[in-house]
């Protein structure tokens, strides 16, 4: 908002690199990032999974402790550190407290005297609207009113800073929107006690509908890509043509990293046989080319059409369009999706050409799935043990990325029936049961 | 909804609890309950500060007006051992999973001790502390109520440990994000989130240490037997002298007890619990109890309550904080002190070992330890033997129970309440069959170890095939399958899972029932079969420590070999591939 008001700053995050696991496998989840949040904005942080947003509010929450780098809160006027509160995806309430009691969880642990506390307490749960419920269980309320508790709590601890993983991304659509905007009503009108918030988001729109400033973050390791000021006056309309121009310039940005770097390489992190790949069906992949190849696309989309379309987050909608593009089934260009030829054939053909197009694409495209269809050609008796392959991968990356990764190659070398797999022996091998 | 808002609105609930109503109807029965049970509890601790010399002058006798006093005396032992492992579970299992060090040693430690017989024990520990308190009833009690203790903590704790190491990472985040001190995380977060396990272990260790109560009431040390007044040594004295009548009287006293601290005690823990359990949907059906239901409907009684919940605020207000506001780097452990650690561990561990060996080797020599691990595989061989004959009876049984919910819902509890009850207070009946009917002892001794324990396997069946979808049960039905292909594809690979727990429980508690099932006594008559169990019976009778200590080691080591290389794959198997999301 261009407000007069000098901007103080309230947290300064400078070189914070974190990593993940010790020794080989180690990845590193978050690369170099320089931040600081002011007072009086609400800062979003906008990226796939895996690119540490998760990490880096966790670090400002004091959860975790970055490798490197500092976290530095700076003193308010009133010479006290800047605190800060949480707010879950998956709202962490206690089921065996009530709502009240779980409300009042952080001043039991302030030591705020009882009748103090419920005083606090009530004062937060009449601004969030949930009076009548205060002896309720979590279990008897609606997600959306646990996910009002979860903000109650954060809230009744008056943080400087409020911290939102998240929040709403567990919640269906209609119910999502109604907290967003008695959220953005509280915040425009000053009720909260808060300076500031930094929401976590996957939605693009919601992340354009919120935020002063929205940091949209790479993935892989996790750096700031980009920095997008919103200077939309409150309350936004998702109609308006600015606020549409501006998701598919955040759109475009997303999908402009994989641009100057080789297409094949940049997309996933390591490169040759040890690249990490993203668990994505193959019916969602084939799905995604039917949607794009039919009207009104026409073999071309935006991404930000398309999350609309199919009501997909970016989490959801960018590992499958980067897999097509691996697989050079789809461009990805300033956020567009291009169908490339292969792939519009593939979309008219019946389920042996499919699978004919999805093998070649796989062989020529995926280093991994050359490697184990190499092995197994190789071999007298065309079959080798899964174990084999898992150590290979577990060189390169941690044992869970390498456990997902060899999982998504079975997955797409069955479709393709370029080898079979056998979970009871854990071994490959060449010839299918069919 | 309409009396809760005065109540939230600042009235604390202690001042609710003071604020005198009058009493209801419900207060006055819950008044004589518990007033009631506050007197039996005076009554039967009467007894234990007396001398030692008490118990000759005043012999347990057969007569079933004492009978009652007697199962008052065995439950209060059982109560006691409970609470005793209760406050070990919660400062062993915690210590385990707070520090690193003393998880190294706590964990494995609790994981073996599952699985060793602890009827082996009673021998040493009886002297110990009978050596405490020489001359006082007080040192013979406390040993029966350690053995009992034995066969009772260490599920607990294990279970304990594995909930407070798995409490869920968003509340873990919430008590640090708020600073919680550990206190208040422990009665907060932890505690509460481990309790409805804990629960369940409780009433399983109460089945379990129902057995060995009555092996271990009437205790020989070296050539005194002491009797403490409870149906154990009312049993052992029955036997002695063959009365029929009297071994009916204590198999409906215990039947008695046991319903009633299952009503009265477990049902309503269990009804409480539920409010602990972790998941964020209201179930379908909630366990309910008449005990608890009449207990929150007074008023009274919450004044009773006081104490406790005094305890939890008193704990609260003594805390001495220092919730650890922001994450420190984890500090990696100096190498030194690492290595002094390791090297202090690996020194105790060859002292233990030089030390059993030198003890076991004084008087025993290779050919002992030969003969019994013959005798070990004997007892192997009854296991497995018997374990597949109840796995043949009881699956079909507990199948056809399980898809018919009103004959489960009727016939579950009976089932738990069988492997409730402790089987060693039949064998009398079964040894007066194999004397009259001149049976080998060998061969028809063998089923009075499974005796109690096939019924695990009989109600986790029914639990396994009642948790059967009903869409898998009406695909199946459509398209006619039926006969053999039903049961290898639908009713089997749907219970597989829980099958496995009811066979695990009933074979380790088999194992270990092999001590008093194959050496048993009817009046003069003594049946024996060749085992394992019945080596260590007659080592404990006979004072001979090495033997003893030879075969608890066998033992274990079988118990622990079959865990690991039987059950344990067998359940990764049916977690892997038959677990019904």
């Amino acid at each position: 908002m261009a407000t007069i008001a000098e901007t103080r700053p309230l947290v300064e995050l400078s070189n914070v690199r974190h990593f993940y696991g010790k020794g080989h496998g180690q990845m590193l989840v978050l690369d170099d990032v320089d931040l600081t949040l002011n007072e009086n904005e609400i800062v979003g942080l906008l990226g796939r999974s895996g690119s540490g947003k998760s990490t880096l509010l966790r670090s400002i929450a004091g959860l975790l402790r970055p490798s490197e780098g500092d976290v530095r809160f700076v003193l308010g006027e009133d010479g006290n550190t800047p605190s800060v509160s949480m707010v879950f995806q998956t709202f962490a309430l206690f089921p065996w407290l009530t709502f009240l009691q779980n409300v009042e969880l952080g001043l039991e642990a302030q030591r705020v005297p009882a009748e103090q506390r419920r005083t606090r307490a009530l004062a937060a749960i009449d601004l969030i609207g949930l009076d009548g419920f205060e002896n309720a269980y979590p279990k008897e309320l609606s997600g959306g009113m646990r996910q009002r508790v979860g903000l109650a709590r954060a809230l009744v601890v008056d943080p400087s800073l409020l911290l939102m993983d998240e929040p709403f991304s567990a919640l269906d659509v209609l119910t999502a929107e109604t907290l967003r905007t008695d959220l953005l009503d509280l915040w425009c009108e000053g009720r909260m006690p808060i300076k500031s918030i930094l929401i976590v988001t996957h939605n693009i729109e919601e992340a354009v509908l919120m935020c002063d400033r929205i940091l949209v973050f790479s993935s892989n390791p996790g750096r700031v890509a980009a920095e997008i000021k919103v200077d939309l006056p409150q309350p936004r309309d998702r109609l308006d043509p600015a606020f549409r121009a501006l998701v598919d310039d955040i759109y475009a940005r997303m999908t402009a990293r994989a641009a100057p770097e080789p297409a094949r390489d940049g997309l996933f992190p390591g490169t040759g046989i040890a690249m990490v790949l993203p668990d994505v069906s193959t019916d969602a992949l084939s799905g995604l080319i039917e949607e794009v190849d039919a009207a009104p696309f026409d073999g071309r989309a935006s991404m930000a059409d398309l999350a609309d379309e199919l009501q997909l987050e970016v989490d959801e909608l960018f590992p499958m369009a980067e897999t097509l593009q691996l697989l050079r089934l789809a461009d990805l260009s300033s956020g567009d999706f291009t169908l490339t030829p292969p792939a519009r054939r593939y979309a008219i053909a019946d389920v042996d050409q499919r699978t004919a197009i999805f093998a070649q694409a796989l062989l020529a495209h995926v280093p991994l799935a050359q490697h184990i269809r190499r092995i197994l050609d190789e071999r007298p008796g065309h079959t080798a043990p899964a174990r084999r392959f898992r150590d290979e991968l577990e060189d390169h990356m941690s044992p869970d990325y390498a456990a997902e990764t060899l999982r998504t190659v079975t997955h797409w070398g069955r479709y393709a029936e370029i080898f079979a797999y056998d979970e009871g022996a854990d071994q490959f091998s060449l010839d299918d049961p069919s | 909804m309409t009396e809760m808002t005065p109540i939230a609105r600042g009235v604390r609930p202690f001042s609710r609890m003071l604020r005198l109503t009058a009493p209801n109807r419900a207060d006055a029965i819950a008044f004589v309950l518990l007033a009631g049970l506050a007197m039996l509890v005076f009554r039967g601790a009467e007894g234990i500060a007396e001398p030692l010399s008490r118990l000759q002058i005043e012999p347990v006798t057969l007569d079933p007006l004492y009978l009652p006093y007697y199962a008052l005396r065995t439950t209060l032992r059982m109560f006691a051992a409970l609470l005793a492992s209760l406050v070990f579970t919660l400062v062993v299992a915690t210590l385990a999973a707070r520090s690193r060090r003393a998880g190294q040693i706590i964990v494995p430690a609790l994981d073996i001790l599952q699985s060793v017989p602890i009827l082996g024990f009673l021998t040493f520990t009886v002297t110990f502390f009978m050596g405490l308190f020489p001359g006082r009833i007080l040192g013979v009690e406390l040993a029966a109520v350690f053995a009992i203790f034995t066969s009772q903590a260490w599920n607990m704790a294990f279970s304990f440990y594995q909930s407070l190491r798995s409490v869920p990472s968003d509340l873990d985040e919430v008590s640090r994000s708020f600073g919680l001190s550990p206190v208040r995380r422990f009665l907060r977060l932890d505690l509460p989130f481990a309790t409805p396990a804990l629960v369940w272990n409780m009433m399983m260790s109460m089945s379990g240490g129902w057995f060995f109560v009555v092996a271990s009431e009437a205790i020989t040390v070296g050539n005194t037997t002491v009797t403490l007044p409870g149906i154990g040594s009312w049993l052992a004295l029955a036997i002695t002298q063959k009365d029929f009548v009297a071994i009916g009287w204590a198999v409906g006293a215990m039947a008695a007890v046991i319903l009633l601290y299952d009503q009265l005690v477990f049902r309503p823990i269990v009804a409480w619990a539920d409010k602990f359990r972790f998941e964020q949907t209201a179930s379908a059906e909630r366990p309910r109890s008449w005990a608890y239901d009449l207990v929150r409907r007074t008023r009274l009684l919450s004044l009773l309550f006081a104490p406790i919940i005094g305890l939890g605020r008193l704990l609260l207000i003594l805390d001495p904080g220092g919730g650890h506001r922001r994450a420190t780097k984890e500090r990696p452990a100096s190498r030194i002190s690492e290595l002094a650690w390791q090297a202090l561990l690996a020194a105790a561990v060859i002292f233990a070992a030089w030390t059993i060996i030198g003890f076991v080797m004084r008087t025993l020599n290779w050919g002992d330890a030969l003969a019994v691990l013959g005798l070990a595989c004997l007892t192997m061989i009854r296991v497995l033997v018997l374990i597949a004959l109840a796995s043949l009876i009881w699956v079909p049984i507990g199948v056809w129970i399980g898809l018919r919910p009103k004959w489960a819902e009727r016939l579950q509890p009976v089932a738990q309440f069988l492997a409730a009850f402790p089987a060693n207070v039949l064998f009398p009946f079964a040894v007066i069959l194999i004397v009259q009917w001149k049976l080998s002892p060998d061969v028809w001794l063998s089923p009075l170890m499974i005796l109690g324990t096939q019924w695990y396997i009989l109600f986790n069946v029914i639990a396994g095939a009642s948790a059967i979808p009903t869409d898998l049960r009406e695909a199946a039905g459509m398209f006619g399958v039926r006969g053999w292909q039903w049961w290898r594809q639908v009713a089997l690979p749907g219970i597989f899972p829980y099958y496995v727990t009811g066979a695990l429980t009933a074979s380790g508690g088999s194992w270990n029932a092999s001590i008093v099932a194959e050496a048993v006594s009817w009046g003069d008559q003594k049946l024996h079969a060749s085992g394992l169990g019945a080596y260590i019976a007659d080592a404990t009778t006979a004072g001979d420590y090495p033997r003893v200590a030879l075969g608890v080691a066998a033992m274990s080591l079988f118990v622990i070999a079959f865990n690991r290389l039987l059950w344990r794959p067998l359940y990764a198997f049916a977690e892997r591939r038959l677990r019904l999301a």
